[in-house]
């Protein structure tokens, strides 16, 4: 028996895996959360509406417009608030930057898993640097930016931003390039992720992974085109798939899926109009009496955000659908059977957020 | 050097030469500890797209006193259920051998502590010995993830000794001497030409004996936390800390010996030579660590007994024809097939090669 975690190198965060060994094998596995419980979803039914979006930024801290997003769609949807055209190009912009630096982040953390010190991780870095500095730009922050509004986005973007963004678009292929030249096709990586930790496909759906881990699986499910919110059917893009279900699939989708940000975001910026950034919206928020839920695709899964309104300044009920937990439930039955090293590198290529697991 | 050999009829001179030699020998290790840590740190940085250390002194070439001055202020913790004399004893053990390694390496002709005519038999029987202190460190910490750690050390650590031995043999045949300054002396051709399997072989194996990238399991770092050193702080993890650069200095001083021409080498002195080659080697093996990812337990051991301890022995069945029917045979010739035979095996291997086991059921 073995506590791998709470404090350990590889669980990204506070988490706890309670594996029985057998030598090297895994024979049972316990996952234990909560650490990090900071009870966001009670602390939001005190809080007004608008109050609510920086405890958003707050669960998935690797994607904090995400989260701001989602939110956002699930209160517009509860008060039928509209959101001007510009707006919902800015959020598309920033929703899919922000799906790049969370992949990289998971990209990174994986191969780092796998024990390439450092290295691919560090290259990432590099280019998440650059989509925080473009965060920087639209709302002074880089990791809980608070940008989105309900009815909108905080401020418009300055005049440096889409320069630079178009600089952005047009190296980040080159770097995805760079990646895949470092490591995609090495012996060791293949040997190690290739076939390990097999998500079937009829498992991932009824535990409803979602997201990679899901689309890895072989379920060509991607919200953006299931239920297209706020502007993405005017996009094109492709949704990559695996075939089987291995880590190796699970650190492909993502790459593939960096590429498809990209060309959404070419898109985006070429059509992006000029106009309001925000709608007319009262300080205090009093939804109708009713409920609502807003799901976007965020860079790990179906994130949605479950909102019950009573007519006052405060949600009266506040559910948060977190995608790492739910994909974190098919964790037992992906490690049992394999070693110690795969366990790990199987943990990394679910790709959770410990903010987003125990809220 | 020249004082060393200045009177050999003179009873003092063995003791003078012993006790020279064990001043050079410490001097040597240390300082080039010192350099590769900064070597590696620098290094590393730049593959990793950033600086590296360079606060402390010009260039940051003070860090590693500087963290050897942190870690000597360190507390030393003994875990409470833990063994205190084995805890205590382990990098001892792991540190000495190391050490007495170099006693039998020539840094130029005849400049060594010992020219023991069984040399290389003497690297391999002490070199072996470290892993006991590996796994001395994790059983006394009485912690979970060192003892994984130590386990894999040894199944590691002793597989890899024979593909090891066997490409060394290859070099031995060649030679015809166990003495490694004969050996050096016997490299007018570098044996990396006459022996490019077994150089490989021997490489590849020396990773995994010293536990470097990517054989790196007993210290992953990202599964077992720190492995077998998990426990350690202050003095005695300085010492593991050594004993992995002592152990990377050594396998490159070795390398260097059996399969680059020592200290030969033209224009520049000899001591320089073996300094040179000594660095270029280090630098790749912190390259590979800086490259590529870590290898499992089970595809370490079948890598080990599947994949390299059958090269080994085709290597040795080979050259050890060329000894006997081709001795006159010129030696570029040799060179030609070698690297034929090399390339055609490997990839082989490559093609049917499986590499370990998957899920196991439970």
């Amino acid at each position: 028996m073995v506590n791998i975690g709470p404090v350990h190198p590889s669980t990204h965060g506070v988490f706890r895996m309670r594996a029985t060994l057998d030598g090297e094998v895994i024979v049972d596995l316990e996952p234990v959360f909560g650490y990090l419980h900071r009870g966001i979803e009670k602390l939001a039914e005190e809080r007004t509406y608008t109050g609510v979006i920086p405890l958003t930024d707050r669960l998935d801290y690797l994607a904090s417009m995400s989260n701001n997003l989602a939110y956002c769609l699930a209160v517009e949807k509860l008060a039928r608030i509209p959101v001007p055209e510009r707006a919902e190009y800015l959020r598309v912009i920033m929703a899919e930057l922000q799906r790049i630096a969370s992949h990289l982040i998971a990209v990174g953390a994986f191969l780092n898993d796998c024990g390439a010190f450092m290295t691919p991780i560090l290259y990432m870095l590099r280019e998440r640097e650059k989509i925080l500095d473009l965060f920087e730009m639209v709302s002074g922050q880089r990791l809980t930016y608070n940008y989105m509004r309900v009815g909108g986005v905080s401020h418009d973007i300055p005049d440096e931003f889409l320069p630079a963004l178009k600089k952005f678009v047009d190296q980040m292929p080159g770097f995805i390039g760079e990646y895949d030249q470092l490591l995609a096709e090495n012996e060791i990586l293949l040997a190690r992720a290739k076939g390990v930790g097999i998500l079937p496909k009829e498992l991932a759906i009824n535990v409803s992974a979602s997201g990679p881990v899901l689309r890895a699986s072989g379920v060509k499910w991607d919200i953006r085109r299931a239920d297209p919110y706020s502007i993405y059917d005017r996009f094109k893009f492709d949704i990559p798939t695996g075939s089987v279900g291995d880590c190796y699939d699970r650190y492909r989708v993502r790459i593939q899926e960096m590429r498809q940000s990209v060309r959404i975001l070419k898109q985006a910026m070429d059509q992006l109009p000029s106009g309001e950034v925000r709608s007319e919206v009262p300080h205090l928020i009093r939804p109708p009496v009713g409920e609502a839920y807003g799901h976007i695709e965020a860079p790990k899964g179906e994130l949605g955000f479950y909102l019950v309104s009573d007519n006052s300044i405060a949600p009266y009920r506040f559910h948060i659908r977190a995608p790492s937990l739910i994909n974190l439930t098919a964790l037992r039955d992906m490690i049992i059977g394999w070693k110690v090293a795969d366990a790990i590198i199987i943990f990394g290529s679910i790709d959770i957020c410990m903010g987003e697991v125990d809220r | 050097m020249a004082m060393l050999t200045l009177s050999p009829d003179w009873p003092g001179g063995y003791w003078l030469h012993w006790g020279v030699f064990v001043v050079i020998i410490l001097v040597f290790v240390m300082a080039m500890i010192m350099g590769f840590i900064y070597l590696e740190r620098r290094g590393v940085g730049r593959f990793q797209v950033r600086l590296g250390p360079n606060r402390a002194g010009p260039f940051g070439v003070l860090q590693p006193v500087a963290d050897a001055i942190k870690v000597l202020l360190k507390e030393d913790i003994i875990p409470a259920a833990g063994d205190k004399w084995v805890h205590w004893l382990a990098p001892v053990v792991a540190f000495v051998p190391v050490l007495m390694l170099f006693a039998v390496v020539p840094f130029q002709d005849g400049a060594l502590l010992a020219d023991l005519n069984i040399g290389i038999l003497y690297v391999v029987a002490v070199s072996s010995i470290s892993v006991v202190g590996i796994f001395m460190a994790g059983w006394g910490s009485n912690n979970k993830f060192s003892l994984l750690g130590a386990m894999r050390a040894v199944a590691q650590e002793v597989s890899y000794e024979i593909p090891l031995v066997l490409s060394i043999i290859g070099v031995v045949l060649i030679s015809g001497s166990l003495s490694l300054n004969e050996m050096v002396k016997a490299q007018s051709i570098p044996f990396i030409l006459l022996q490019p399997l077994g150089f490989l072989i021997y490489f590849v194996g020396a990773l995994a004996e010293i536990n470097r990238s990517p054989f790196d399991l007993l210290e992953a770092d990202s599964e077992i936390v720190a492995g077998y050193h998990t426990e350690y702080s202050g003095m005695k993890f300085a010492l593991f800390y050594l004993v992995e650069y002592a152990e990377a200095l050594a396998i490159s001083a070795i390398i260097t010996t059996l399969f680059l021409g020592g200290w030969r080498g033209p224009v520049l002195p000899p001591f320089l030579w073996f300094l040179i080659k000594v660095v270029g080697v280090f630098f790749v093996i912190f390259w590979i660590r800086s490259t590529i990812p870590r290898i499992r337990v089970d595809q370490l051991m079948a890598f080990a007994w599947k994949c390299l301890l059958p090269l080994a022995l085709i290597n040795l069945l080979i050259t050890g024809i060329e000894v006997l029917v081709l001795p006159a045979a010129l030696p570029w010739t040799i060179i030609f097939v070698n690297l034929a035979i090399m390339v055609v095996l490997i990839l082989l291997w490559s093609k049917f090669f499986q590499l370990g086991g998957g899920r196991v059921e439970v």
